[in-house]
């Protein structure tokens, strides 16, 4: 059976001091697809990853004007984010005829998946990057810039099967887990642990949160490809009441805190600077790429640790690509807990945003059309959980195509990136490759 | 609290075996330092030091069995399925007053569920019955 390495950690740039990155302005994304989305998946081939996965990587050559001929790498985030089909909600049911006979192009698609079923017969790189499009994405980037392919689609599908997902049963736990789990320590109660920090050391409060949740489902109500866009509408129109009144998760993270699972399959083509000139839209370059591996020093994430590793980040975004905060024109960092967002506000420094100071800004004028667009892309709060749409609204921002959700503000450069504070990937993208 | 059991490994078994004496240890490495000039302690125990990344200086300290509380959240929907009959519950963060450096968790037994847990406030350590085996738990209660 074919395989896909990983793309090797070494590649990744996860340090200060690298300099401007060697390959800036050099690759360009020139495509993007997103298949239809729905809450869960409904059991048929039609609406699976691997279907609505070629149909995202269909849009995206469509948008560039190449065929699945010109295609010589792809690289997928190959995992989705629930659980598999043989999981807790599926128990006895067995897999379809080829190519379905596997997780594979049902809970995830891999890259040699793709291959053999879009019939990309040029491929001669592919490469699996962990947990985040964010990941297969910047990997994308130095891939292109290496050399190592020319034109290479980026896909994931992110999976969202009946039943709820990581439950954890049983009564003995190992591994990690006996650090954790006898307390139910995981990242819901980090964030919410660390919001709380926030909130106690700024002198602020989980109200405070709503102009923000509020503009993110604005910005989803315009934004065509998703999630609620297309199926809920009726929850874009939320009220602050109606947000403060959600059932609590983890206090003082409350459920309209956290992105919705969503069955959908996403798509990003990269290529050379150079060959992009002949294709159908206009270039988006690629100026910098960060991943963030943040080490901890004892049980969980501090809030100061969170504060560094969220200036970190920034810091070798700004040296990478040679811009600085106010150079930075659309900003779309993860929302999904929206708990964490203000961390990549303030870290970045975005329109002179600094610690404590994040939920103050929400309270201003942050619609698309005002002089602070923050999270043009409405996230994943306004959209569904699939921890790309901050890259595919930054593209589309800088071509000037993002419709009623376009910025009004200058629009040259951007920066877009998921996961978290202390392990996250980034794009730093411009309409120029000087 | 139905607390899952934790299951030691070759690092992780003398913490736990410490736990089951009454005990609270901390994986010391004998040739670091702080950069306070303190002891280099880390937790959770990992093979190497996390410092100088050698082994052979690894070894055990005593805590003195008070904390501070530094956080919390309060969880109302768990994944731990044994966990989920006593929601809501308090997850608390402690720092050590030997080591201020090193964090544990905490349910806080003995603190109600509200907007009052005390924040900065005195714990002392206490060992805990789990679920699944005979293993103890370090947990942490308020005492001032
Ligand atoms: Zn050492």
């Amino acid at each position: 059976m074919a395989s896909t390495e990983m793309f090797p950690e070494s590649r990744y740039r996860k340090t200060e001091g690298l300099g401007v990155w060697e390959h800036r302005g050099k690759v360009a994304i020139v495509g993007l697809g997103n298949s239809p989305t729905s809450r869960r998946w409904d059991g048929t081939l039609e609406t699976s990853l691997g279907a609505w996965t070629m149909l995202a990587a269909q849009k995206a050559l469509d948008e560039a004007g190449i065929t699945v001929d010109d295609v010589d790498g792809v690289i997928a985030c190959d995992k989705g984010m629930g659980d598999d089909w043989g999981g807790d909600a599926s128990q006895g049911r067995g897999y379809f005829e080829a190519p379905y006979d596997s997780e594979d192009g049902l809970s995830g698609v891999s890259a040699h998946w793709l291959v053999k079923n879009m019939g990309l017969k040029n491929v001669k790189m592919t490469y699996h990057a962990p947990g985040c499009l964010s990941t297969a994405l910047v990997a994308a980037a130095q891939a292109v810039g290496d050399g190592e392919a020319h034109t290479v689609l980026v896909v994931r599908g992110t999976g969202n099967m009946p039943g709820r997902y990581h439950q954890t049963p049983g009564n003995t736990t190992g591994g990690n887990g006996q650090w954790t789990n006898p307390w139910g320590w995981q990242l819901i109660p980090q964030i919410a642990f660390g919001f709380d920090q926030y909130c106690r050391t700024y002198g602020k409060n989980h109200d405070m949160m709503a102009p923000f949740i509020l503009n993110q489902r604005r910005n989803g109500s315009m934004f065509p490809e998703g999630f609620y866009y297309q199926n809920r509408p009726d929850d874009l129109q939320i009220t602050a009441e109606d947000y403060l009144a959600s059932r609590w998760i983890c206090k003082p993270m409350n459920m309209n805190d956290c992105d919705l699972p969503i069955q959908t399959a996403g798509a990003f083509l990269f290529t050379t600077a150079e060959r992009a000139k002949d294709m159908k839209k206009k270039p988006v370059y690629v100026l910098n790429h960060v991943t963030q591996r943040g080490v901890v020093r004892s049980s969980l994430e501090t809030m100061a640790e969170t504060e560094e590793f969220s200036a970190h980040i920034a810091r070798k975004c700004y040296e990478g690509s040679g811009l600085t905060a106010s150079e930075v024109d659309v900003f779309n960092p993860y929302d999904g807990f929206t708990l964490f967002t203000q961390w990549f506000l303030e870290g970045f420094g975005w329109h002179g945003v600094g610690k404590g100071e994040a939920l103050d800004f929400y309270a201003g004028d942050i619609r698309v059309e005002g002089p602070h667009p923050f999270s043009s892309s409405g996230g994943n709060n306004g959209n569904g959980r699939t921890r790309w749409w901050g890259h595919y609204d930054t593209v589309q921002q800088l071509r000037g195509e993002a419709g009623d959700r376009q910025v009004q503000i200058k629009h040259e450069t951007g920066i877009s990136g998921a996961f978290t504070p202390g392990h996250s990937d980034w794009l730093v993208l411009g309409t120029s490759p000087d | 609290m139905g607390k899952m059991s934790p299951v030691p490994d070759e690092v992780s078994k003398p913490f736990w075996d410490a736990c089951n004496e009454g005990k609270l240890i901390v994986q010391n490495c004998a040739g670091c330092k702080g950069n306070d000039g303190k002891d280099w302690l880390q937790h959770p125990p990992q093979a190497a030091c996390y410092k100088c990344g050698t082994t052979e200086n690894l070894t055990w300290k005593e805590m003195n069995g008070r904390g501070k509380i530094h956080g919390y959240s309060t969880m109302y929907d768990s994944r731990i399925r044994s966990l989920q009959e006593d929601q809501p519950f308090i997850i608390a963060v402690i720092e050590l007053e030997d080591a201020p450096e090193i964090k544990m968790f905490s349910h806080l037994p003995g603190t109600p569920v509200d907007d009052d847990v005390p924040v900065g406030g005195t714990v002392q350590v206490e060992f805990q019955d789990t679920l699944g085996t005979e293993q103890k738990v370090a947990e942490w209660r308020v005492v001032s």
